[in-house]
């Protein structure tokens, strides 16, 4: 079936756009697509749930007129596929620690980023890793460290801007602890909260091993049994001692339960099984809306960051490499990070975002104003009611205090194994 | 044709051994071989070592999984079969028509018309800290606070497993009991035997085979599984399944392989034994 799709389009190709494929060819211009051509193409496009939405298909098909094939999967197996199946898919939509793991592999090809119209309005972090010019980055895998490669056919990382990008930023946000404070009845402030015996049996923590493990940093340090030199890539003696105090922690009945998916942990708050736990905006926001109450608690020492990004397979050639680019534009223009902002996230080109939120929204999400009015998410639900403020204020604040991004260790394989033993043990 | 016998044999034989050898023999044979090659994150390399038997055999980790395993193998087990024994017995020895007993065997099946998942993830809300188990313990007065360790706890596994494979030991049971000679127990009650010595010298070695049956299942079902212990136990809780599929969702093939190449062993070894005590075919 795919074969002979392929087929077609191929000849599609031949027969009208030979112009097309040599504008993609070179590295010239914008790429030039053709009306009549591109309704045919479809581009297979994978990632995790976040981003991985029907409604952006189908603004893709109304906007650019192509069809955007969506499959949403788990990050485990988003890394699994990036790395082993490259021609199961034309777009991925990885984290960029995935990238780190995957890059080497091949299987993805550098972009042009002459190409990217808004290229110059994308934020710092993604860039030169500075927010403002005075900023520090942050430790583990930060996205701009693995952001760009030597040039079109690279498979090492560069960490200057060289105009090759591995992954067009799209999506990225600052993590912390999620609570219900309506249980808990106190203020909490520390990461170290995670493993006060006061919740025992209501902590959960997320049994996703490369993210899990930052938290369980962020943790051990904010307890002061250990300052990391790095946390995004820790020795093995570090990786034991770590493992080693949730190991205890959880032998000690800490935990109520651990959590992989995203509907896994709003059930877990949502029932009050679980009052502190490790958990994504948006599953705040899931859990807000069935009317419980529920805060994305910013913490002393700063947030676990993550970014995701679009990468392209190196199989994707002529009349559809050229409608990816096109994807690519239309995606930094402005509808999609709109749309993602209004859910919590960050888009990667906050000033196009503004043109599709409105006023309250753009207060409400970026600039950490008191809600002038009700916030709801894209799909309707109301999150917040007039007068409130985001968890954690403005995006300055919130991005300006990541202590450390998603990462992958030179000793990843043996972290891997030790995960496998913590959950076991 | 009549003149090859043998060829004719063959042919007879051959589409269930070449669906066998192609979806059975040759998967296995691959694992094996996987077994003994080595991995990084993005590729496999094909070369042979022990690294993942080393690794396997010289983590603490395992043995204690084995053990949990064969803890939640032991005690299902012996759950399922008294309830599974009991069950049977009654269908078959007190209950006098035919149409009650096929009707009370099929009301055991109900639970059976939904999906194992479903049946499973049921009990999550039932048993939760504001579930209506602790509610309505609470409400009775016999407990002051919710208890904990009805969720998330190696109860809830178990609880799970009786309640999914329970129905695996009723039927073989049932089945050995519905075709013992009731003339057998006539004259055994006629020798003077009371009704625990019929039970004991008479049913239960009849039904044997049945229970050998039905052990089979529960042990290979429970050995085998790694979504229930996840669920049941709030990911808490490991046993070799779920070794082997956080293995594989960490990309770790030949590591999650080897993991399943010992259980595969250990678990024709734990039937190798059990089919010492009956001889099955004998029985069927």
């Amino acid at each position: 079936m795919t074969k002979a799709t392929k087929l077609s389009r191929r000849s599609v190709l031949k027969g009208g756009a030979a112009t097309a494929a040599f504008a993609a060819g070179t590295t010239l211009g914008a790429p030039m697509i053709w009306a009549q051509n591109i309704k045919d193409i479809t581009l297979r496009q994978f990632g995790t749930g976040v981003s991985n939405l029907n409604d952006v298909a189908d603004k893709v098909k109304e906007d650019l007129g192509f069809t955007l094939e969506m499959t949403a999967l788990d990050t485990d197996s988003v890394t699994q596929r990036a790395a082993t199946q490259p021609n199961s898919f034309d777009i991925a939509d990885i984290e960029y620690f995935i990238c780190k793991k995957v890059w080497a592999a091949g299987n993805l090809q550098a972009m042009d980023t002459s190409k990217i119209k808004n290229y110059d309005k994308i934020v710092g972090i993604f860039r030169n890793g500075l927010l403002t010019p005075g900023s520090t980055i942050a430790q583990g895998t930060a996205p701009h460290t693995v952001g760009f490669t030597s040039g079109p056919d690279g498979t090492d990382f560069v960490q200057e801007e060289s105009g090759w990008m591995t992954l067009i930023p799209t999506i990225y946000n600052a993590d912390t602890l999620g609570i219900r404070p309506d249980l808990i009845g106190r203020p909490i402030t520390n990461w170290s909260e995670l493993l006060n015996p006061e919740f025992k049996g209501k902590a959960s923590i997320l049994d996703i091993s490369s993210i899990g493990i930052m938290d369980m940093a962020m943790v051990v340090e904010s307890m002061g049994e250990y300052k990391y030199p790095d946390k995004g890539n820790m020795t093995r003696e570090e990786i034991d001692m770590t493992l080693g105090i949730f190991t205890e922690a959880k032998k000690n009945g800490q935990f109520r339960s651990f959590w992989k998916s995203f509907d896994e942990s709003v059930n877990l708050m949502a029932s009050g099984e679980v009052v502190i736990q490790s958990m994504w905006s948006p599953a705040i926001t899931a859990v807000k809306s069935r009317g419980i109450e529920c805060v994305y608690q910013p913490l002393e020492e700063g947030y676990r960051s993550w970014g995701g990004g679009i990468g392209l397979s190196k199989s994707l050639t002529g009349l559809e490499r050229d409608a990816a680019y096109e994807y690519i534009n239309w995606y930094l223009d402005g509808w999609v990070g709109g749309y993602l902002m209004r859910q919590g996230y960050y888009s990667a080109v906050p000033e196009t975002s503004k043109n599709f939120m409105s006023e309250n929204e753009w207060g409400y999400w970026f600039e950490g104003k008191a809600a002038t009015d009700v916030i709801t998410s894209p799909t309707g639900d109301a999150l917040a009611q007039a007068g409130d403020v985001r968890d954690g204020g403005s995006f300055d604040d919130r991005m300006g205090s990541v202590a450390c991004w998603n990462s992958v260790m030179d000793e990843n394989q043996y972290m891997v194994r030790k995960w496998n033993e913590f959950i076991a043990a | 044709m009549q003149a090859r016998p043998n060829l004719t044999g063959w042919l007879m034989v051959s589409p269930l051994a070449i669906v066998l050898a192609v979806f059975l023999v040759l998967p296995i044979i691959l694992i094996g071989v996987v077994s003994f090659w080595t991995a990084t994150e993005f590729s496999i390399i094909p070369a042979f070592s022990w690294e993942n038997y080393d690794f396997l055999f010289g983590s603490p980790v395992t043995y204690s999984v084995f053990l949990n395993t064969f803890k939640y193998a032991i005690i299902t087990w012996a759950l399922t079969f008294s309830i599974g024994f009991t069950i049977a017995y009654y269908l078959a020895f007190h209950i006098r028509t035919q149409t009650w007993q096929i009707a009370l065997f099929l009301l055991c099946t109900i639970p059976f018309w939904t999906s194992n998942i479903i049946r499973m993830i049921s009990w999550i809300p039932f048993l939760g800290r504001n579930g209506i188990a602790n509610s309505a313990l609470i409400s009775w007065g016999v407990v002051d606070e919710p208890l904990d360790w009805l969720l998330f706890s190696d109860f809830a596994v178990i609880l799970a497993f009786v309640h999914l494979y329970t129905l695996f030991m009723v039927v073989p049971i049932f089945n050995t009991m519905m075709r013992i000679d009731k003339s057998l127990i006539e004259a055994a009650r006629d020798a003077g035997a009371s009704g625990r010595q019929i039970l004991w010298n008479v049913i239960l070695p009849l039904t044997k085979s049945g229970i050998m049956i039905g052990t089979i299942f529960v042990v290979t079902l429970v050995m085998g599984d790694f979504i229930t212990v996840r669920f049941m136990s709030g990911s808490q809780s490991a046993n070799v399944g779920r070794l082997i599929s956080n293995d594989i969702a960490l990309l770790q093939y030949p590591s999650a392989s080897a993991t399943a190449i010992v259980l595969l062993a250990t678990v024709l070894i734990t039937i190798a034994i059990l089919l010492r005590f009956v001889d099955i075919r004998k029985e069927l």
